[in-house]
């Protein structure tokens, strides 16, 4: 966990690809993309059928290193409005084991649009809390502090010869967006135009590795 | 004596040409009935031997209907062959119909000529594998009676060979009756290719024909002021040289281990080409419009030399080569020979081959490559059971021609030579696979490709549950997975070739590479395309990640035979018997079966050079393993860099005892764990999932681009290895990995006998034999596995000072 601090609040940034809000002791998490391998799997690309375990154990892990008492999902939860449905029961089971232990919020995003949070928790298009705006996709127009989702950013970097590739925080001073945190969410570079248009100048790719965060200037 | 068919007879007459014995021979065979497999070095008129008993048949009234397929490796081969058949055809005034059909084959034409087949079809194993999944192919095969494979030893034992393989187990299940016949260059194994050649593995059904050996080629090792370099592993010190051996031959072909070697010797040719002869340049990762127009002005004979790489190794016939040279060490003596016979197609005279070591090891090396070819040994075929990616996309192919019942089919399967150890077990597992992606949760019951019907008789049928999945299959199939490349282009749009995303991601806007020949500057990246413009600036070096050849181990073991056999040394320049003599003196010169490991200070650093001739791909693997338990240890490595002979650690503390860095347990506590951890086994699993059908291919134009297909790959990679490790396709990517990307086999052996065979040596300083590879230091790329954090911190910390205000 590495401590950073955005618009004033004190946060952890998780190498999983969370945030951590001590104050609130509340983790956000974004695009989650639960039974994205099934939506494959139907159109004939037999993807594993893990994926929504793997997202799900992660989470768990997650809760219990922290002891988060809330949990706030920033959209794209399901990887489409018929994803619960496709969803195993046991997968069921175990996250409305978490829904139910924890003050949980699912915030919608374009994927899942129709969810109908079938599985505990509540539903929300977006929130405001202690100050901050809490959505799917960075608004330009926003003039408060946001946290958001959406993109999926990525930091892809050539270091002597080999190429790496991490997921990041993207971050101004005013806007951070979360990394996707589902076990088969791909990425967009985080320097791509359309990221950089979403947060505006001066944006940084931050990366938490064990005990520092590493930030990279993006090119506006 | 066989005779030939009359107007056959009379077409060599008026050429004033015999048939040669092996062409005789090749008719009879097929007179007989059988199988046959051709193993003649390039020159002897192979390809005419090939074809020689189809047009025997079809003299005079041919029937209607397929009657011969030829397959070859290449698209161009099929193109150039077809133009070499038609000449004789129409001389000798046959009405044979001939057509080729691959990739590029307009789709009306690929209709036509399913419905109208012509006699003979030149095709690419991708291409068969493409035809066998339509229904229509029983038809198409029914009058089929011979089957051709050209170059046969360029593919078999890889992956598109388990495909052709498979293939014509499907064939010969259509035309019981049909004739395999194959094409090959001087192997070390024939009984090999003859067993993966005959249906059901059975070597004695194939007729084995001998061309006569050609004239012994001419080779020397070329050594400006007869003095061999400490470094470097291309021979880019002799370009004046070289350019004199082209000035003095009529056409040249200079051959280069590695695509951005040739980009590189082209540019110091043209610095020293002050005649400004004509000079070309080829390879790989060329458009395909740029190697088209080398290729035909070499074949009008305008070139006076090309600089080629692997991309040049097959069979188009370019007559009028008399010289070729080979820059770098030549790393295995079958490829060398075939390299040679790129000059002169004539029998009689001998070819000319010379050959640039790069420095005193490959000195070593070419030697070897030499005596080995004056001894005809060649490097050992390594025959492998058949990949389960590659069978899972013909079991698709076959289903998507028409419902198989499941017992015929693993018969049918297990006919097929690298499929002949397949168990029942293992079968199922690929039908599961294709059906619902072969899980242990079943999840998929919902989505299945293909659905099992039984019949009265209890028997399994299997058919695709949905046209939608054939359609699918015919987009992805395929045997080569490209790695993820941009086109490069210059701003109005002309594409110039493609270059990998690995080496266009360390581009940055102004930076400057050769490529094409030409010295190009960085624009910018856009989507796919790397823009960029002319450049008269010096230029770097494209790197391209393709493989790396290692070092053959009869090429190997040759090499260590020079360092302990003193008589051998009389032959060699002066400066390489001194360095053997000084090392001698200070340190050991290791005999054959011993593993010499140095350990010296030098710099401030402790260094460990270990001798163990397993070849590159190997020493960086076990480079990795032992810096881990160096680690471990205490020892606080550096780094690491290996070459084909040698690999060398140096850490801050000293290391006392090696041995027990070298124990075998290596390789079952630490190596595996390595291998997931790191890249390789992702790379090796993102080739299976697109071979296997789990992935859709990039397509151009479509969605997808190579970035995402790698991508997602990676994280269904990771997901597998955490719910489902031993998922059939994971087996596939292990199987990979161990022997393309790690050379296991190698490191396994080289392990077994370290405990016996080492014999350490601590210096007071630097020996003579480690400078080569010392030298790599700071010039060799990262290996692959060490830890991503470490780069991210490192590449900050760059950042950081670049971008640091003043």
């Amino acid at each position: 966990m590495v401590p950073f601090s955005f618009s004033g609040h004190k946060f952890f940034a998780l190498p999983q690809a969370a945030l951590f809000w001590p104050a609130r002791r509340a983790l956000l998490v974004a695009d989650l993309h639960f039974e994205k391998a099934s939506w494959f799997a139907r159109l004939g690309q037999m993807l594993p059928p893990y994926d929504s375990m793997a997202t799900l154990a992660d989470l768990e892990a997650l809760v219990a290193a922290t002891d988060a008492r809330e949990l706030w999902c920033l959209g794209d939860s399901f990887h489409d409005s018929d994803g619960i449905d496709r969803m195993p029961a046991d997968a069921c089971a175990r996250l409305e084991a978490l829904t139910e232990k924890l003050d949980w919020t699912w915030i919608t995003g374009n994927h899942d649009a129709a969810f109908a949070g079938r599985c505990g928790g509540r539903v929300i298009d977006e929130a405001e809390v202690d100050g901050l705006v809490l959505r799917h996709e960075a608004d330009t127009a926003e003039t408060r502090p946001e946290l958001s989702g959406h993109f999926h950013p990525k930091l892809r970097l050539t270091v002597r010869g080999k190429r790496v590739s991490r997921r990041c925080f993207v971050a101004t001073e005013r806007k951070l967006i979360l990394p996707a945190f589902g076990a088969l969410t791909g990425g967009l570079d985080a320097g791509h135009p359309e990221i950089v248009r979403a947060v505006g100048p001066d944006a940084e790719a931050l990366v938490p590795v064990s005990d520092r965060m590493l930030r990279f200037p993006l090119a506006a | 004596m066989t005779a030939l068919p009359p107007d056959i007879g009379r077409w060599f007459d008026g050429r004033g040409w015999a048939p040669r014995r092996h062409q005789l021979e090749m008719l009879e065979a097929a007179r007989a009935g059988r199988h046959a497999l051709l193993v003649a070095p390039t020159g002897a008129g192979k390809t005419l031997a090939g074809f020689l008993p189809t047009l025997a048949d079809l003299v005079g009234d041919p029937p209607g209907g397929l009657h011969t397929l030829y397959i070859s490796p290449l698209k161009a081969l099929a193109n150039d062959v077809r133009r070499n058949l038609l000449t004789p055809i129409e001389e000798m005034g046959l009405p044979i119909r001939v057509e080729a059909r691959h990739g590029d084959t307009p789709h009306d034409r690929k209709v036509r000529q399913r419905q109208r087949p012509p006699h003979m079809l030149l095709t690419t194993p991708e291409s068969l594998g493409l035809l066998i999944s339509y229904p229509d192919s029983f038809e198409l095969f029914s009058t089929l009676r011979t089957i051709v494979i050209d170059e046969v030893h360029a593919f078999a034992l890889q992956k598109r060979g388990d495909l052709l393989n498979l293939a014509m187990a499907r064939l010969q299940a259509i035309r019981p009756d049909l004739r395999r016949v194959a094409l090959s260059a001087t192997v070390a194994d024939p009984e090999g290719y003859a067993k993966w050649l005959a249906p059901d593995a059975d070597a004695a059904s194939v007729e084995i024909v001998r061309g006569d050996p050609g004239a012994k080629a001419e080779i020397e090792i070329l050594l400006p002021e007869g003095r061999v370099p400490w470094s470097g592993h291309s021979g880019r010190y002799a370009a004046p040289q070289v350019m004199e051996a082209i000035a003095k031959h009529r056409t040249t072909l200079v051959f280069c281990n590695t695509r951005s070697l040739a980009e590189l010797i082209f540019q110091d040719l043209w610095k020293v080409n002050e005649d400004a002869l004509p000079i070309g340049i080829h390879h790989g990762s060329l458009s395909v419009e740029a190697r088209r127009k080398v290729e035909s002005a070499m074949a009008r004979g305008e070139l006076r030399a090309l600089v080629a790489t692997a991309s040049l190794d097959l069979g188009v016939d370019w007559g009028d080569v008399d010289c070729v040279v080979q820059m770098g060490a030549p790393k295995g003596s079958s490829r060398l020979l075939q390299r040679i016979g790129r000059s002169n197609h004539r029998l009689d005279e001998p070819s000319k081959a010379i050959l640039v070591p790069g420095n005193r090891f490959e000195y070593l090396e070419a030697r070897a490559a030499l005596d080995a070819v004056e001894e005809g040994e060649l490097d050992p075929d390594d025959f492998r059971d058949g990949s389960l990616d590659v069978l899972a996309q013909h079991l698709m192919a076959c289903a998507c021609a028409a419902p198989f019942e499941e017992g015929a089919m693993l018969a049918e399967v297990r006919s097929s030579a690298p499929y002949e150890r397949l168990t029942g077990e293992a079968f199922t597992r690929e039908l599961e696979y294709i059906e619902s992606g072969g899980y242990a949760l079943r999840a998929y019951d919902k989505f299945k490709r293909l659905t099992p019907e039984l019949d009265e008789d209890g028997q399994t049928h299997w058919r695709v549950s949905h046209p939608k999945f054939v359609k699918q299959h015919r987009l992805n199939a395929g045997i080569i997975v490209d790695a993820p490349v941009l086109d490069v282009r210059f701003k109005n749009g002309r594409k110039l070739g493609t270059v990998e995303e690995l080496f266009a991601a360390s581009l940055s806007p102004g930076d400057t590479f050769f490529f094409s020949g030409m010295s190009l500057e960085v624009i910018t990246i856009k989507d796919t395309d790397l823009l960029v413009r002319a450049s008269s600036k010096e230029a770097r070096i494209p790197t391209y990640m393709g493989a790396r050849m290692p070092l053959s181990t009869n090429l190997a073991d040759r090499v260590r035979g020079f360092l302990f056999d003193r008589t051998e040394w009389a032959a060699f320049p002066e400066d390489v018997e001194e360095w053997l003599s000084v090392q001698g003196q200070r340190s050991v010169l290791p005999r054959p079966g011993e593993l010499l490991v140095e350990t010296f200070p030098h710099q401030d650093r402790h260094f460990m050079v270990t001798y163990s001739f397993e070849g590159w791909n190997a020493h960086q693997s076990l480079g990795m393993l032992v810096t881990r338990r160096m680690e471990s240890a205490g020892l606080k490595p550096i780094g690491f860099v290996a070459n084909d002979y040698s690999f060398a650690t140096y850490s801050l503390e000293r290391v006392r005892d090696p041995a027990p860095l070298f124990s075998p347990d290596i390789l079952t506590d630490e190596f595996v764990d390595w291998v997931q951890g790191s890249h390789l086994l992702k790379r090796a699993f993102r080739e299976v999932a697109v071979i296997g059908g789990l992935v859709e291919r990039q397509h151009p134009g479509k969605r997808k681009t190579g970035k995402q297909v790698t991508f997602s790959t990676d994280l269904i990679y990771d997901v597998l290895r955490r719910y489902e490790p031993d998922h059939l396709l994971m087996q596939a990517a292990w199987a990979d990995a161990r022997t393309k990307l790690t050379d296991v086999g190698r490191l396994a052996n080289l392990l077994n006998r370290a405990a016996d065979t080492m014999v350490h040596v601590d210096l007071d300083r630097v020996s003579p034999l480690a400078v080569p590879v010392l030298t790599l230091i700071g010039r060799e790329h990262v290996a692959q596995g060490i830890v991503d954090d470490e780069l991210l911190i490192e590449a900050e910390s760059l950042a950081a000072i670049a971008m640091a205000a003043d």
